[in-house]
């Protein structure tokens, strides 16, 4: 290992950041990929593998992703949410590799809801 | 592809030995078994903190706490968890009292009310890993100190933030240093005392395991201030763990060039070696300790010349604890201004303390200095448990004190720092250094031991004075001498063959060791004994002249008899004392009430161990 100068100093600190950014618990966008019996079934996994893709050829660090159970509307499935900091969730269903690529550069990546494939903006109220 | 979860397996000392490890390993396989490796990072980290719960973990980003898990539940939570997305129930943390659990890490009381700055990267990070330092901030404080700062700028930052050295005598850290810097003398040393002596602490350990890169920026800081060459960590041979991951540290950052010459291309020189303690109390005393690194036998000297002018190998030392260095990086990073916002007029900044005893959530916590007595103990520590009585906190270890809790609503006068009298409960005693000392105890390096009504207090100073005793150096009279004429009185008394002669004397002896004693071990040794002669000597009057021990916790001055009733009606006179007994001192038919003859019994107490029916009583 040759000897570290202030500059790769700052370089490592800013590849390792991203690696680890999400411990923190803090993204500016969260996708949840509801997984479920009926979302797996529906080829969920294949979503969550597209949008793990997605992420990693934008390079974004910024967009958590996690996972959930159904969400209620088993016929509609693959869904996931998308939720940009400080803005209303909204769910896409019927998902496909295609859509996810066209959602991350409208919704994600653009700021726009791609609402040709959104069900709906907002949650239930819960309790 | 990026990971979508981090799942932070605690590896600290309390987690590994309630087999963490298995938990990863099971961790590992399982998610290999599922094909989810590319997805779900396992990160092993040091203490969490919340040891009480261990094995425990934290999954990322939804910042979900898992306590108490062990490998079988590793199948459900992967399935549960990390495929569908449910966090496991069973596995969350529950408070006592309520009705659901909690799932997320900083909705739990134990956690909400604390605040890091020594400990800002206590589970967050993989302390193996000096990338996940770096990532985290790590040595910017050190590119700061190096780029813009000079060594004069560096001192007076760390002066007016107001840092006190954490290892209990709170001195003055900015003090230290201009001390050390100023002192004539090449080379300079710098030295981490990681000695930690006092039993129920862990503090130094806890950061060494979670932090390690934090001591080490903190002592390369610390290297620019006062032109120090070269550093000592000096840790206790009893932890290995801590002893590994420092190593490890030291190694990475020799490899990285942030250690060895030309630091950085600053022109600084530094190199930090390691020396292992072998387990002597005193060696955590300055001057014992530059003795044993320098490979003679841990005693103590006679100061002046203090360290800072007459150190290792006679050259100019700079000795800090484990916890001072580790916040000196954040606060060269983020300015005085915002530490000495932190904590009270005099003691600034936060505290790490070693939470145990009889407190629901023992572990380990940092908190802003001027945190309450109540607030520690009820609001992070979750109160006591079995709901008993509080009864009094133990805090500076073996040479610290015993503040009461039996004064609850009895307002005593407190001096605050300023001056102004008023008067406070000492369980709303704010904690900092002033107002410890001022009620007979001292902050010493972050030990709280809570204690409930079943603790005898005699009990307690004979337990801390055994200790002290034992590690008494022997190098000068009082403390030689001394700690062993109390240690044998608190013996007599609690055998019931105390007098009130031996009170007086206990007393009298406790002042003259603490007054003349040459270091700190004798100088503080007395303190349990004369807080707890202070605030409990009724418990001492009790054990003189009635002979009785209110917690009957000295068992030579309690009586065992069994309750006739209870032992027929509801254990159907079952025997199993009689037959536990090994005096053979009971007596009694089955389905009969069962008798203690006095004569015979040796008060070893196995019948109310053994009694299910609650029959035996202690008088």
């Amino acid at each position: 290992m040759p000897k570290l100068k202030i500059e790769d100093l700052a370089r490592i600190r800013e590849q390792a950041r991203r690696a680890t950014l999400l411990r923190e618990g803090a993204g500016r966008v969260k996708i949840t990929v509801h997984l479920g019996t009926c979302g797996i079934a529906a080829g969920g996994r294949n979503i969550m593998t597209a949008v793990l893709r997605e992420i990693e050829e934008r390079n974004l660090h910024d967009v958590l992703v996690t996972t959930s159970g159904c969400a209620g509307l088993c016929s509609r499935e693959p869904m996931m949410t998308v939720e940009v900091l400080g803005q209303a969730p909204v769910k896409y269903v019927d998902l496909t590799e295609g859509k996810v690529k066209e959602i991350f550069a409208e919704h994600i990546v653009g700021g726009k809801i791609a609402d040709r494939y959104a069900l709906a903006v907002g949650s239930e109220r819960v309790m | 592809m990026p990971y979508r979860v981090h799942c932070m397996v605690c590896a600290g000392t309390g987690c590994v030995s309630n087999r963490s490890l298995e938990v990863r390993e099971a961790l590992e396989n399982e998610i290999r078994k599922r094909g989810l490796q590319d997805e779900i990072q396992i990160v092993t980290t040091g203490c969490n903190g919340f040891c009480a719960v261990g094995p425990l973990m934290v999954v990322q980003p939804d910042g979900i706490f898992y306590q108490q898990v062990s490998a079988k539940d590793v199948p459900l939570l992967v399935e549960e968890h990390f495929i569908k997305g449910r966090p496991v129930q069973k596995l969350l943390y529950k408070p006592p009292e309520a009705a659901a659990p909690i799932p997320k890490m900083s909705d739990i009381p134990f956690f909400k009310h604390q605040r890091l700055i020594a400990l800002r990267n206590r589970g967050l990070i993989d302390p193996e890993k000096i990338e996940d330092y770096i990532a985290r901030d790590g040595y910017q404080a050190l590119v700061k100190a190096l780029t813009e700062m000079t060594p004069e700028q560096i001192i007076e930052v760390i002066t007016k933030s107001g840092l006190r050295g954490r290892g209990g005598a709170g001195f003055p850290t900015g003090v230290k240093w201009q001390k050390v810097r100023q002192a004539k003398g090449e080379p300079k040393y710098i030295i981490c005392n990681g000695d930690e002596g006092d039993p129920g602490a862990f503090m130094d350990r806890s950061i060494f395991e979670s932090d390690p890169h934090s001591v080490i920026e903190g002592m390369l800081i610390g290297a620019r201030a006062i032109g120090a060459r070269y550093g000592v960590v000096y840790i206790r041979n009893e932890y290995p763990l801590a002893l590994e991951r420092i190593q490890i540290a030291i190694q990475q950052a020799r490899e990285y060039g942030l250690l060895g010459e030309n630091i950085l291309d600053s022109g600084l020189d530094f190199d930090i070696s390691v020396t292992r303690g072998a387990g002597a109390f005193v060696c955590g005393e300055e001057t014992a300790l530059i003795a044993s690194v320098e490979g003679r036998l841990g005693d103590p000297r006679a100061r002046p010349p203090y360290p800072a002018e007459y150190g290792l190998w006679g050259k100019p030392t700079c000795i800090n604890n484990v916890e001072t260095w580790a916040n000196v990086p954040p606060i060269i990073l983020h300015g005085w201004e915002w530490y000495s916002q932190i904590g009270t007029e005099r003691s600034k900044g936060t505290k790490v303390f070693s939470l145990v005893g009889k407190v629901r959530n023992t572990g380990l916590v940092e908190v802003p200095m001027g945190i309450t007595l109540r607030q520690l103990i009820y609001d992070i520590g979750g109160g006591i448990p079995g709901d008993k009585k509080f009864k009094a906190v133990q805090t500076g270890g073996p040479s610290g004190g015993c503040i009461p809790a039996g004064m609850m609503d009895q307002p005593i006068e407190y001096i605050a720092p300023d001056g102004k009298r008023e008067a406070r409960d000492y369980l709303d005693l704010p904690i900092d250094y002033e107002s410890l000392t001022d009620v007979g105890s001292m902050m010493g390096s972050g030990g709280l031991v809570v204690m409930d009504e079943d603790t005898c207090m005699v009990d307690v100073a004979r337990y801390f004075l055994a200790f002290t005793q034992d590690e008494s150096c022997g190098a000068c009279t009082p403390c030689r001498e001394g700690t062993k004429l109390m240690l044998d009185i608190l013996n007599r008394i609690v055998d019931g063959h105390g007098t009130m002669d031996d009170l007086r004397a206990l007393e009298e002896i406790a002042w003259v060791v603490k007054q003349t004693s040459l270091c700190g071990l004798g100088k503080t040794a007395p303190n349990p004994v004369l807080t707890t002669l202070k605030y409990f000597r009724d418990e001492y009057l009790a054990h003189i002249e009635a002979h009785k021990c209110p917690a009957h916790v000295c068992r030579a001055l309690n009586t065992y008899r069994i309750d006739p009733v209870i032992c027929v009606e509801r254990g159907h006179g079952c025997g199993v004392c009689r037959r536990e007994c090994p005096e053979k001192a009971i007596f009694g038919e089955k389905n009969q009430p069962h008798r203690i003859d006095q004569t015979l019994c040796k008060k070893c107490g196995v019948c109310v161990e053994v009694c299910h029916f609650n029959a035996v009583i202690v008088e």
